[in-house]
């Protein structure tokens, strides 16, 4: 029986594992969790993965949360190519540095841009919150320059001279702001370049599928369908973003 | 120049790292980065670790940061004991699974805890609005009990029998807030005794012998604090209204 992937492919760790799978030819079921409709806390998806999250793995009795622990089983299980998750020590540990590093440098701020640019106007049906935006933005502006300036200096991808799962998980990350309109990688020449690098890689139809979803303009009358629901979200949203 | 360490023992991750090394004989100098004297500002860390934070590793030129990408670093080069980082697919992914919940559900709380509690109100003069303190507590509270349900359970450790690297780590982290006396493990026994026994293993000599800076906290004179740390942490308490 191929591992169940219980994913919802607005969220970028989601697409991450999503891309690696099919890339690298790992047979799974897709299990999709619709994060919008509250699927992800309840007690059915809860008792795959109590943490309340996607992604989450199902593999027989075995069940497993947090993008990283399941990149990391499925490259191990499958044997994956080693450009993924290098054998040699030190690149090993760059790649390891990065997926430590950007729980909070990378994914915590993306994460509110794209908060702050779809989900908060979507929900309460006011205008995209200019200032606020620029803050959080300003937010995530450490993290690309510390990408453009230092890591890239020195190398064509994150971690090594190849694709690996640090560029993975940096690139769907990175790609959840800018599929609505943010546009990250002005100011970072080689950021971009970097991002072109990888989705050729990846290949640009499977970057594409993947993305498909959240490249679409959210559907208005989604947000009015429950509209005590999307005052929660509403309030629970600016109690996060400040 | 042997395995260079750049540590402040204030710091949790710091800590996991120390009694890592030390717990397993894996020498290496002890390169003292004080954080409330905002060294790890200076020109000199910024060129071993531009990001600014603790810990950092350098082992000839190779330099490396982040103290999970570290621990497993020296795993792998010293080729510590497999219990702290067992090779069995799953046991290793329960492993993976903790290391990377922590970062988010464990080390940012315990260590805004500290702040809220003890370093905003010592160095600012003011408290933290207790509406904020209280959110904090609660999500604090709510980790915790996920901790014990999902990845303590009843077992002795997180992976079964034995003390593995997300049992160091998740430890260390806990204890953050005691350098402001609160204590995490209050509530749950099944929690306590874990504690004891993660202790136990590591061997109390060390593990108070790493925590002694933490535990002192209270004590320091906040006069010394340099500048620059002092308007980041007028800054932090901003965010706090």
């Amino acid at each position: 029986m191929p591992p169940e992937l219980f994913l919802d492919l607005y969220s970028p760790p989601c697409r991450a594992i999503y891309i690696f799978a099919l890339k690298n030819g790992i047979p799974f079921q897709l299990r999709p969790v619709e994060l919008g409709r509250g699927e992800h806390l309840k007690p059915e998806f809860l008792k795959v993965n109590p943490l309340g999250k996607v992604p989450a793995l199902r593999d027989g009795d075995f069940l497993l949360a947090e993008s990283v622990a399941i990149l990391l089983y499925l490259s191990r299980k499958y044997q994956t190519a080693e450009h993924w998750y290098p054998p040699e020590l030190q690149a090993r540990a760059r790649v390891d540095e990065y997926l430590a590093w950007q729980h909070t440098a990378v994914q915590l701020p993306a994460t509110n841009v794209y908060l702050c640019k779809s989900l908060l106007p979507h929900f309460s049906g006011q205008p995209v919150d200019q200032e606020r935006l620029d803050r959080l933005m300003g937010k995530l502006r450490p993290a690309l320059q510390h990408l453009d300036q230092e890591v890239l200096a020195a190398k064509p991808f994150l971690a090594t001279e190849q694709v690996s799962l640090a560029d993975l998980m940096a690139f769907t990350e990175l790609m959840q702001p800018t599929a609505v309109g943010c546009d990250l990688f002005r100011d970072w020449p080689r950021l971009a370049a970097w991002r072109a690098r990888v989705e050729a890689a990846l290949g640009p139809e499977l970057v594409q599928e993947a993305h498909k979803l959240v490249l679409q303009p959210r559907d208005p009358r989604d947000a009015q369908r429950d509209p005590k629901l999307a005052q929660e979200l509403v309030h629970r949203l600016l109690e996060r973003l400040g | 120049m042997g395995l260079e360490l750049y540590l402040d023992l204030l710091s949790a991750s710091c800590r996991a790292v120390y009694i890592f090394a030390k717990k397993n004989s894996i020498p290496f100098d002890f390169q003292f980065v004080d954080l409330l004297k905002g060294h790890h500002h200076s020109k000199e860390y910024i060129e071993i670790n531009p990001l600014k934070k603790l810990p950092s590793l350098k082992d000839g030129r190779f330099i490396l940061s982040e103290s999970v990408a570290i621990l497993f670093y020296l795993c792998r080069k010293y080729s510590t004991p497999s219990h702290w980082y067992p090779p069995d697919l799953h046991t290793r992914a329960r492993v993976d699974e903790f290391m990377a919940w922590q970062h988010t559900a464990i080390q940012l709380p315990m260590s805004r805890i500290l702040w809220i509690k003890m370093l905003i109100p010592r160095i600012t003069g003011e408290e933290v609005p207790a509406e904020k303190t209280e959110q904090m507590l609660t999500e604090v509270r709510t980790n915790m009990q996920l901790f014990e349900e999902k990845f303590l359970q009843d077992k002795m450790f997180i992976t079964g029998d034995h003390i593995s690297l997300a049992d160091l780590v998740a430890l260390v982290e806990m204890m953050q807030p005691m350098g402001g006396n609160y204590n995490v493990f209050l509530n749950s026994s099944r929690l306590a005794e874990w504690r004891m026994r993660v202790e136990l293993a590591i061997g109390s000599g060390l593990f108070w012998e790493a925590h002694d800076r933490l535990m002192k906290l209270a004590e320091w004179d906040c006069s010394t604090l340099d500048p620059m740390v002092k308007e980041k942490i007028c800054e932090l308490l901003q965010k706090f209204r």
